[in-house]
């Protein structure tokens, strides 16, 4: 069965998004994610959406699902590379993606990642 | 309005979504259409394709290429003879939905295309037709 591979990376989790998903490998990214944070007691969560040429309400709605849920699982999941023009076109949908954390690049991501993970540690 | 292009396809499972994103593109592209306009029109096209699958029961889209008065532009016609909206200014509202989805779909559409209509009826099934200018 066609799946998206989930890479760890020492505490966290790396999902890179390469195909045009259809709606049921987005639930089954969804299903698989939450069980590899609980499996791999993961801290953070980061998605790589630039090669997404499009976000519709339903991938959009599974990146919200997967934040909500990571955190109940006591992760964080920052969304990253969305392309400008997915940007425009989400908003104008009317999607705001309220809740999910979002970064330019992996890079920007894993610092967000590190950063909150430590603050929750001081706290 | 002339038809330039244009092509039938069959709406009936997650896989055909995907396809039809892609053949929307193909034709917006082929158009000329800039990044953010393809992506806008290829976006309404997702939502209104799934809006197909899981309310209507499956149906078909017609991708057209069409010009008027010197403008072109990408019109996609989906339909299917499904259930109907009993409601349609109501099925229009943010929000509404009847499955699990956000309900972003139809007035998502519309705000994502130029043109837009609908045209649907308890037990007639749903027609919907939006067009992108370039």
């Amino acid at each position: 069965m066609e799946r998206i591979p989930i890479l760890k990376m020492g505490e966290y989790l790396l999902v890179t998004i390469q195909v045009d998903m259809h709606d049921r490998l987005a639930m089954t990214l969804q299903d698989d994610l939450t069980a590899r944070i609980v499996a791999a007691h993961a801290k953070g969560v980061l998605i790589d959406i630039s090669a997404l040429e499009i976000v519709d309400s339903f991938i959009g709605r599974m990146l919200a699902d997967i934040a909500a849920m990571s955190r109940v699982l006591d992760a964080e999941t920052v969304v990253v590379g969305m392309r400008p023009a997915v940007a425009i076109t989400l908003v104008e949908l009317g999607l705001s993606l309220t809740g999910v954390r979002t970064a330019l690049n992996v890079e920007r991501g894993m610092d967000m990642l590190r950063h909150r993970i430590r603050s929750r540690l001081d706290g | 309005m002339t038809v330039l292009a244009s092509d039938a396809r069959a709406v009936q499972t997650s896989e055909d979504v995907v396809a039809i994103r892609q053949a929307v593109r193909k034709r917006a592209v082929e158009l000329g259409f800039n990044l953010v306009d393809q992506t806008k029109i290829v976006t309404a096209a997702s939502e209104l394709a799934r809006n197909t699958v899981q309310h209507g029961g499956g149906g078909r889209v017609i991708i057209e290429a069409v010009e008027d008065f010197g403008r072109r532009g990408v019109r996609l016609t989906f339909e299917d003879e499904g259930p109907g909206i009993p409601d349609v200014a109501l099925a229009m509202k943010d929000g509404f939905t009847t499955g699990t989805g956000l309900g972003l779909g139809l007035s998502g559409a519309r705000r994502l295309s130029n043109d837009f209509s609908i045209q649907s009826a308890p037990g007639k099934g749903t027609r919907v037709v939006i067009t992108r200018w370039r």
